[in-house]
């Protein structure tokens, strides 16, 4: 099949973007949608301009470097997937595709498509750890921890800190990232002693680096590629309000 | 050269604590002073940096990503291995160290794999005390699965994103210490050679991959964490930006690389679909534990479905072959035989190639819900790209490039033979010999930077006695102007081809004559072709932008530069090596049933290959392995 991008294009941070079309043609239904972009790439190259920048590692949704607004929508219009695991299939003959950065005032274009989101490693360096030296830890199972406890954990810890939350907000709130390490620490007993802190600190930075208020729309829920639910959100709330008055003097 | 791997002497089991023991150590107040460069965030670089933070050094910490929780360790699935024998099946540190010496088929150092094995249950302790969500029963204790090759529970998971989980948990540690100021942290920042003053490794040259600056570091020591090169083949399961060159240029700065030719290739792998390819899919490991792996018996029936095909016309070919392992045989062994029945004409799906991995058995025995919950993700995933349900059909797969055994030769402190260069993960050669076990390299990875390295890098501090170096010296002006000049070179050539298409064309060459299976001829033509290839590429490549901002070709081209060099290397490695060991498998040397051949005799030695300044003459220098607990004997998984 062959489909029409319309491109975002923007040389670097200070430089104005535009959308750019660009033709792709030949698109197999196997492909994936970066593999499509790939073969552009070639062809663009061959043509001696320069290829489309975009974030990408591991091409199997869970390194969370990819990073596409696909005709308005994080990732993409297939629920719980990744940029990167997105395939053309889902795609028809003759279709235009706008693709654009994931945008928001604390994710600054650096070029094309790729966006600096070096505010979420900051979120996390400000409280999302439990502080453990090496070498001190008792035997693993000197902590039992309840199954239904420990799946709670982990289905908030399997967030790939993409950013899309982020991206769908029309607020550009990063709730959904924060509760999702939030709830996780919250639901372990390796998390409690530093729980209330932990919630302060993280969104006291979060709130430093220009993530705005949640909306109570859920659409950073809807474009989660790994569907991480808006409970999470709750839970950060209800933490916080805790730490709040806890920590009151 | 004399290669002295500093094995402590005196019982296996006691070597390391009395090294422990023996090692010099800096005094607190004084560790602020020796500053470290880790190049690496994944376990094993997070892991390292973090803990040598907290323990007061400075560090500089580097990586190509544009942040250090996506390394591609994020992307292991199956799982960690470890001794804890919570299973009370049976399991110790000395079985654990035992298989995985007979798992790499006899060629790696019994000392590392020891202390592997010892370490392995801290390993554990650690990430469960960071909030790592590991699986767990319902009394509340760590859950296990066996994985490739074991015969007993060891290995943690969490569902199937292991790595994931493990490397959230060394990262959060990580920024931990950036916030406390220890560790100061280079995202999107690629190390393009070493610097060595005073025949010691202490410094770094990178660019900046958004402005393109190109800069230097200085240290007191410099750790590499940089991962394995296993996208020389250029289809591969590693991340697209997985490459060879922090290794490479470290090689070509003095720094021995080992057993290159150790290449693993992965049973389980969604087979490739068309030309556009850009990566291969492993599905995890652990579906072996219930799925069973079948041809047609008749290769009249592979356009078959295979619902259609009747039990009596299905060849289960591993339970067939190893009857006691069956679909759990390890991965060179379960590679090579379904290479094996594709070579026959018995392979399904597009250019017959493909096996298929079947459910239906453990559906009807254990339900779908309870095959959903082991493996629903993955199922999910293999859907997704092939659009075919895994639940109603079998899987195909094949077999993929998955990891790198060869890399830097590093003795026991594991430093490399540059003092000062320290080499730890899937970089190093160490523990895993000819064929790495499932579940052993995050293992390996994490061993490495949390509780090897911080005690060995002090005892070189203590020891090393180097003068300071400011950066200023003339070795960094020199390497940097090294750096600037061969970035420009790549963005003048103005030829017609992309840097991709000779990732392709060598990649494809590779894996034809020095893939799953090696002969004389094929590994000769290769040698014949590489040269060539690289010549074009100096002449003929097509790199757009420039090199003072963000440029997706400049970069590709300077990783796939290295691989050329790289894969030559390879190549005469696997030359040299006139025996099948592990993933290492020359068609020359096969029993009559078709299993790997060693020749023990000349062959029990770690081939460590120097640089002498012509890419296309190394110069090869023997580690001999000697075995004083396990005794090699052929490997039988029947
Ligand atoms: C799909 C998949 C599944 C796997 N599953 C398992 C499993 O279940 N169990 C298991 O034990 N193992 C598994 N493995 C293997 C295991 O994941 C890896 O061997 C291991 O994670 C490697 O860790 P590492 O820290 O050595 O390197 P990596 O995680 O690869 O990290 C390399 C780091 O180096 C940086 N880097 C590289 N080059 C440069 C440069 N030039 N300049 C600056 N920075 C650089 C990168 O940015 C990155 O931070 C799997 C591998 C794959 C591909
Ligand atoms: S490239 Fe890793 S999640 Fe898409």
């Amino acid at each position: 099949m062959n489909l029409t991008l319309k491109v975002w294009r923007q040389k670097n941070a200070h430089a104005t973007g535009a959308l750019q079309s660009i033709a792709a043609p030949d698109v197999s239904p196997d492909m994936s949608f970066l593999e499509m972009l790939d073969v552009v790439n070639e062809r663009l190259i061959g043509q001696g301009e320069e290829p489309i920048a975009f974030d990408h590692d591991c091409r199997e949704g869970i390194c969370g470097a990819c990073s596409l607004v696909i005709d308005g929508v994080p990732h993409g219009p297939e629920r719980g997937t990744t940029t990167c695991q997105l395939h053309m299939r889902h795609y028809q003959d003759g279709a235009v595709v706008t693709v654009e950065p994931f945008r928001a005032a604390a994710f600054p274009v650096l070029r094309d498509l790729v966006v600096d989101r070096g505010a979420f490693d900051r979120i996390q360096a400000a409280g999302g750890f439990v502080s453990v030296r090496t070498g001190g830890a008792p035997d693993a199972n000197a902590l039992p921890i309840a199954k239904s406890a420990a799946d709670l954990a982990m289905d908030a810890a399997s967030c790939i800190g993409c950013g899309a939350c982020v991206a769908a907000c029309k607020n550009a709130a990063a709730m959904l990232f924060v509760g999702a390490k939030v709830s996780q620490f919250a639901h372990l007993p390796q998390g409690q002693p530093e729980r209330d802190r932990r919630v302060l600190q993280m969104v006291a930075q979060m709130d430093r680096e220009g993530f705005g208020a949640c909306t109570n729309l859920y659409e950073c829920e809807a474009v989660c590629p790994k569907e991480i639910a808006v409970r999470v959100i709750a839970e950060l709330n209800r933490d916080y309000r805790g730490a709040l008055l806890r920590n009151e003097d | 050269m004399h290669l002295d791997a500093k094995v402590p002497s005196g019982p296996l089991a006691e070597k390391w604590e009395r090294h422990q023991f023996e090692m010099k150590l800096i005094n607190p107040a004084n560790k602020r002073k020796y500053s470290v460069i880790v190049v690496g965030s994944g376990l094993a670089g997070a892991s390292a940096a973090a803990t040598l933070g907290e323990l007061g050094y400075p560090v500089q910490c580097f990586c190509f990503q544009d942040s250090p929780r996506r390394a591609h360790s994020i992307a292991a699935q199956g799982g960690i291995n470890a001794a804890k024998n919570y299973q009370n099946d049976g399991d110790s540190v000395h079985r654990l160290f035992y298989d995985t010496v007979k798992g790499g088929d006899y060629r790696a150092r019994e000392a590392n794999v020891y202390r592997l094995a010892q370490l392995s249950v801290n390993i554990i302790d650690h990430m469960t005390a960071l909030g790592v969500p590991f699986a767990r029963e319902y009394g509340g204790h760590l859950a296990n699965r066996s994985f490739g090759g074991a015969q007993v529970s060891r290995t943690f998971y969490a569902r199937g994103q292991t790595g994931q989980q493990l490397l959230l948990g060394a990262y959060s540690q990580l920024e931990r210490q950036i916030g406390l100021g220890t560790v100061q942290m280079h995202p999107r920042t690629e190390m393009l050679d070493l610097v060595i003053v005073n025949g010691h490794a202490r410094g770094i040259v990178t660019r900046d991959l958004v402005s393109g600056a190109i800069q230097t570091w200085a240290a007191d020591a410099v750790v590499l964490a940089t991962g394995g090169y296993g996208n020389v083949f250029f289809l591969s399961t590693n991340a697209q930006g997985c490459n060879v060159t922090a290794s490479w240029r470290a090689h070509k700065r003095g720094a021995l690389f080992a057993n290159p030719c150790y290449t693993q290739i992965h049973p389980t792998c969604i087979p490739v679909a068309g030309e556009h390819q850009s990566k291969l899919t492993l599905m995890s490991e652990s579906l072996r534990n219930d799925g069973r792996v079948w041809v047609p018996k008749d290769k009249a029936d592979v356009a078959k479905s295979p619902r259609d095909l009747p039990e009596e016309k299905r060849d289960y070919y591993l339970e067939r072959q190893y009857p006691s392992f069956g679909n759990l045989v390890p991965r060179d062994v379960a590679s090579r035989a379904a290479k094996r029945v594709c070579d026959e004409g018995r392979g399904v799906g597009p250019g017959g190639l493909g096996v298929y991995l079947d459910f239906a058995d453990a559906i009807q025995r254990l339900g779908q819900a309870a095959v959903a919950d082991r493996y629903g993700n993955l199922f999910q995933m293999y859907e997704r790209i092939t659009a075919e349900n895994p639940y109603q059909v079998p899987m195909r797969i094949y077999p993929a490039v998955h990891y790198t055994m060869g890399g830097l030769w590093v003795d026991y402190n594991l430093m490399s033979n540059v003092p000062g260069l320290h080499v730890i993960g899937e970089a190093n050669f160490s523990d895993h010999g000819a064929n790495r076990l499932g579940a052993s390299a995050l293992m390996q990875g994490l061993c490495d930077g949390y509780f090897v390295l911080p005690y060995t890098i002090g005892h070189y501090f203590a020891t090393a006695r180097q003068p300071k170096v400011t950066g200023t010296e003339p070795e960094f002006t020199a390497a940097r102007a090294e750096v600037a000049a061969r970035t420009q070179r790549l963005l003048d050539i103005g030829g017609k081809r992309s840097p991709t298409s000779f990732h392709k064309q060598i990649g494809k060459l590779v894996w034809d004559h020095c893939g799953m299976a090696r002969n004389r001829a094929g590994l000769q033509s290769a040698l014949d072709q590489i040269p060539g290839v690289r010549e074009e590429f100096w002449r003929n490549l097509n790199v757009t932008g420039d090199g003072e901002s963000y440029n997706v070709a400049l970069e590709r081209a300077g990783r796939v530069a290295d691989f050329l060099e790289f894969s030559e290397l390879m190549v005469k490695d696997a030359l040299d090596r006139e025996e099948s060991c592990g993933g290492h498998f020359r068609e020359e040397h096969q029993t009559p049933d078709g299993e790997a051949r060693r020749n023990d005799e000349d062959f029990t030695h770690v081939a460590a290959w120097e640089y002498t300044g012509d890419v296309s003459a190394p110069r090869m220098h023997k580690e001999p392995l000697v075995f004083d607990v396990v005794h090699p004997s052929q490997r039988s998984y029947q």
